[in-house]
């Protein structure tokens, strides 16, 4: 059974780690500028949006183009279930079903 | 950035407070039964992810072992599937997760009075849910208690451990394309970065990087697009103007993501 992850693993905790650790063991260096703190809150949702517009907007080929099918449009259904009840699963679950359901029939 | 410092950090070996110590903790236990319910099939989510990503079974473990970090496996996975570089990967896990900074500085006042060797224990699993669970506890009882940050430690940790490995398991059962599970993480990705959203800033950022991401993308690649949007996605929330909940710059709640039920 490969591990060639493993190390991948320990690569994030090691960038993982210190945002958990350092203000608990090193007090004060929590005390950053208001915009770092700010820049800091933002970065989540913005590298998860970043990600999920690439895996669903862009085909693999390289270079990539503009992807039109049912996988965009499940994702926005994901988007909005999740607006809606702020559950992660039954979004997910709805454009899995969404996909399967049109490659059933031939339309993805 | 500082909670109000408890008057007590050893609410344990209190007891006149034992009582309301344990009140809290099964209110704790409580919200910790519902979060691990919901955590077991998003770890399932995770687990058939990794496996379309090409990790084996160990793998699958070590990530959800060693990082911990819900939203960034999910993040890592997907550019593993893309063959990003590991140094990218590093990036994107870093940004992903430099929210926990402003955590752990939030408990600093209740475990400041605790050895360094057990701090530093505890900081591997500061979660958004441990977070959520641990400061309303301590808040409640007006002082640290350790049995009750690992209650709300393990609350997340063991159904995330289960449900990856689950996940791994029956995903390698079926035919993931065929059934649409495929699409089940870029729609993960996009329900979480909502997930994390909680005023006009979130949104200005999100957006940002997604414009930003497909146009470096097309221009340049996925992998360049994806950075690109990561880095400069936030700029565009700074450029707006913060809402009301997002003034305080000490979170007294945790990120909305852990609503969601990811670590």
């Amino acid at each position: 059974m490969s591990v060639a992850l493993v190390p991948l693993a320990f690569l994030m905790w090691a960038v993982t780690y210190p945002s958990r650790a350092l203000p608990m063991l090193a007090p004060g260096i929590e005390r950053l500028p208001t915009w770092a703190i700010s820049y800091l809150r933002l970065a989540g949702p913005a590298a998860l949006a970043a990600l999920a517009s690439v895996n669903c907007l862009l085909t693999a080929g390289s270079p990539p183009s503009l992807l039109v099918g049912i996988e965009p449009a499940a994702v926005a259904g994901c988007v909005l279930i999740v607006a809606r009840t702020r559950l992660l699963l039954p979004g997910v679950i709805a454009a899995v079903v969404l996909v399967a359901v049109a490659r059933a029939f031939g339309a993805a | 950035m500082s909670a109000e410092r408890p008057a007590s950090t050893e609410a344990t070996r209190s007891e006149p407070e034992a009582d309301p110590v344990r009140a809290s903790r099964r209110q704790m236990i409580r919200d910790a039964t519902a979060i691990s319910i919901y955590a077991l099939p998003v770890g399932l989510v995770f687990g058939l992810t990794a496996l379309q990503a090409g990790y084996s079974l160990v793998d699958v473990v070590a990530n959800s072992s060693i990082a911990f970090a819900g939203g960034a496996q999910f993040a890592a996975a997907g550019l593993v599937k893309s063959h990003a570089s590991w140094l990218a990967i590093a990036g994107i896990v870093a940004l992903v997760n430099a929210r926990h900074l402003l955590y752990s500085a939030a408990l600093m006042p209740y475990v400041s009075d605790r050895p360094r060797r057990e701090r530093a224990a505890m900081a591997h699993f500061l979660t958004d849910e441990t977070f959520a669970l641990a400061l309303g506890h301590f808040r409640r009882i007006k002082a640290f208690d350790r049995r009750g940050y690992w209650i709300a430690a393990m609350a997340i940790f063991v159904p995330w451990q289960i449900g990856s490995i689950a996940g791994y398991l029956v995903a390698g059962a079926v035919d993931a394309n065929r059934l649409g599970l495929d699409v089940a993480f870029p729609a993960a990705m996009a329900g979480l970065s909502l997930g994390m959203v909680s005023g006009r800033r979130d949104v200005a950022a999100a957006m940002g990087a997604v414009v930003v991401a497909v146009l470096v993308g097309l221009a340049g690649g996925a992998s360049l697009g994806l950075v690109a949007g990561a880095v400069l996605g936030p700029l565009f929330g700074l450029a707006v103007p913060p809402s009301g909940s997002e003034e305080s710059s000490a979170p007294e709640t945790p990120e909305p993501s852990a609503e969601a039920g990811l670590p």
